[in-house]
């Protein structure tokens, strides 16, 4: 069991710096979701935990020993790759024995851990394959069994899940989370998507341009975003902004309002806060998207409950919302 | 799917391979038949006239101890250069392969040996080691030793595998070299998170991905072995001393073209030909199942 500290973490590929400083502390057994953009520096925050990477600046710490200088097999840690990145010439079960064979564990114990984990996962008809015949969502299934054979004091995840189908997705997502409660294992997850770590998440850091702009519980950070940059990327349709000066008072200038979309109201009379155009509205089911356009041409969304009517495109309606849910953001999209 | 081009008809397609049989028909087939025909016959001195011995040039040169001497020879030698010129290339390429950014100076300048004709390269390595004006025959009698490849059989070997070698090393290089280039970063990492340090990871992924490669490798390394080091041996020992470095077909030239028995030389061309498909098929019946691709 560990914990993992990261302390004004900063990388530099030559002159570029990537990450510009990052601190974080991850409790013993706590899952931790790195999310963002792509390009934003998650692999290169995880690879440094992992030794991948050499760290430019700032300390790596697990359980309070820094580690900087420590090589990624004296970590005690466990990957799992976006390629899965599994030993092509292995079988499944060697794939999953190849960490204890090195550590010389006897031969008997071996074979009991790989058979409990490849249980746990389903893998055991699977054990006597290469993993070229295996399907995409097996291939995980294996990644995760070499990881947790081990019984690492971290797990690290660089987007399991980001080569599976849709539904294998949410399906492997589930299982990932329910393997973490069991085991305990301190994790750390990276995603570019929202929705795995909302999901995923018992704290997620937010991060874009090598830059963690908040750090918190997934519903937390949902609801109160620190930045414009939060709160665009988390939440689906994503947070509209309007130029806060069309609401009058005298803001400064670039301020921005940031309004979710199922937080606003079509209104036809009444208080409204705005008046907007119908672009086109999706219909879901439970639930329908109307996408508007304000007079001064910003687009909003608004999402409403799929039993009120469908409003038509090209009609006007009133926009409301309540104060409380305004949230407002300087121009250089830091919260007021 | 994978898309396939056909094409109708019957002329283009011959047309087009064409070229390729007509060079194999002239340079391998034309001159293989020659040489099974002539392996069955003792032409007179004057080259007049021929007399059918059946196979009696084959037994004659199985009965004769210089022929197997030769065979003992070629063997020692082609491994010598196989495991020298495959071994230094391996070598090279892994340490290129950890500075991949330095790599592409690294493998221009080790390239040249391989433009360097074999003949040309005998003459390099012979100035070297010359007894008497060699660069490095001069170094090692500075440090008391005593080089004499021109009477010494095993310092003559050594001369010629290693200059034989030294002209394959770059061509082995350049396919080992996109052999681990192939192999995922990712793949490697994972090892090392498993706990693989670096020659564990070489013995147990690695070097098995690279087993089609050395695989070809081999297979190619031994018949350049067996045929195409014949400018290097005739550069530099001309098969001495007293044959110590007259590999299979540096005899075949030298008892044809110098001794003039035109005879023996074609039945030991065709049993050159018989013992290279040979070893090609072993290589490929018991080697290639243990080759992961
Ligand atoms: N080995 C490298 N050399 C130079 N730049 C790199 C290297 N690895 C990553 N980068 C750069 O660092 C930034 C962050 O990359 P990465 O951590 O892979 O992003 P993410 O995983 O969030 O998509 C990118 O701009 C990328 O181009
Ligand atoms: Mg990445």
């Amino acid at each position: 069991m560990a914990t993992v500290t990261l302390e004004n973490l900063k990388k530099s590929f030559g002159d570029t710096e990537v990450i510009h400083g990052v601190n974080m502390h991850i409790e013993d057994g706590e899952f931790v979701v790195i999310v963002g953009p792509s390009g934003c520096g998650k692999s290169t925050l995880l690879r440094m935990v992992a030794g991948l990477e050499t760290v430019s600046a700032g300390t790596v710490k697990i359980n309070d020993t820094p580690m900087n200088d420590t090589e990624p097999m004296d970590r005690d840690i466990a990957m799992v790759f976006q390629t899965y990145a599994l030993y092509p010439h292995m079988s499944v079960f060697d794939n999953m024995a190849y960490s204890l064979k090195i550590s010389r564990v006897p031969r008997a114990e071996i074979e009991a851990r790989v058979a409990k984990a490849a249980d746990m996962l389903e893998l055991t008809p699977y054990l006597k394959r290469k993993p070229r015949q295996l399907s995409g969502g097996q291939r995980q299934r294996v990644a995760m069994g070499r990881a947790i054979v081990r019984k690492p004091a971290v797990f690290l995840f660089d987007e399991p899940l980001s080569n599976l189908d849709a539904k294998l997705r949410v399906q492997m997502r589930l299982e990932i989370k329910t393997l973490q409660r069991e085991l305990g294992v301190t994790s750390l997850y990276v995603t570019h998507d929202q929705v795995e770590a909302m999901t995923l998440a018992d704290r997620m850091i937010v991060m874009t341009a090598g830059v963690a702009d908040q750090i918190g519980a997934p519903l937390e950070v949902y609801a109160n975003p620190k930045t414009a940059f939060v709160a665009g990327f988390i939440g689906s349709p994503p947070t509209n902004f309007l130029d806060a000066a069309q609401f009058g008072g005298s803001p400064a200038p670039g301020t921005q309002v940031g309004i979710r979309p199922e937080h606003v109201r079509l209104t036809n009379g009444g208080a409204s806060n705005l008046e907007a155009r119908v672009v086109y509205a999706e219909p879901l089911g439970a639930e329908t998207l109307v996408h508007l356009t304000t007079p001064d041409g910003s687009a909003i969304t608004v999402r409403q409950d799929g039993a009120l009517p469908v409003p038509e495109e090209g009609s006007s309606h009133g926009l409301h919302w309540d104060a409380e849910h305004e949230m407002r953001f300087s121009e250089a999209g830091q919260r007021i | 799917m994978e898309k396939r081009i056909t094409f109708k008809g019957v002329w283009l397609p011959l047309a087009l391979i064409a070229p390729q049989i007509v060079i194999t028909a002239v340079f391998f087939f034309y001159p293989a038949g020659q040489a099974i025909w002539q392996s069955l016959f003792i032409p007179d001195p004057f080259g007049l006239s021929m007399t059918y011995v059946g196979l009696g040039n084959f037994e004659f040169l199985l009965s004769d101890p210089f022929y197997r001497a030769s065979f003992v020879t070629t063997a020692i030698f082609s491994t010598l250069v196989t495991v020298v010129s495959m071994g230094v290339a391996l070598f090279l390429a892994v340490l290129a392969d950890r500075l991949i950014k330095g790599s592409g100076t690294y493998r221009t300048l080790l390239i040249w040996p391989y433009a360097v004709a074999p003949a040309v390269a005998g003459v390099l390595w012979l100035f070297m080691f010359n007894t008497r004006v060699g660069v490095i025959t001069w170094y090692l009698g500075q440090l008391g030793y005593d080089w004499n490849h021109v009477l010494n059989e095993n310092e003559a070997m050594g001369l010629v595998v290693v200059a034989s070698a030294w002209g394959r090393i770059s061509y082995n290089f350049l396919f080992f070299l996109a052999g681990l280039q192939a192999i995922p970063r990712s793949v490697i990492e994972a090892a090392a998170i498993d706990g693989a340090r670096f020659w564990t990871r070489f013995r147990t992924i690695v070097f098995p991905l690279l087993s089609p490669i050395t695989f070809f490798l081999l297979v190619v390394n031994v018949v350049y072995a067996f045929f195409e080091t014949f400018g290097v041996i005739h550069t530099i020992t001309s098969g001495g001393p007293q044959q110590a470095t007259t590999i299979l077909v540096y005899k075949v030239y030298s008892d044809g073209f110098v001794g003039q028995d035109l005879g023996s030389s074609a039945a030991q061309s065709v049993i050159l030909l018989a013992l290279v498909a040979l070893l090609t098929v072993i290589q490929f019946k018991f080697i290639e199942r243990r080759v992961h691709y």
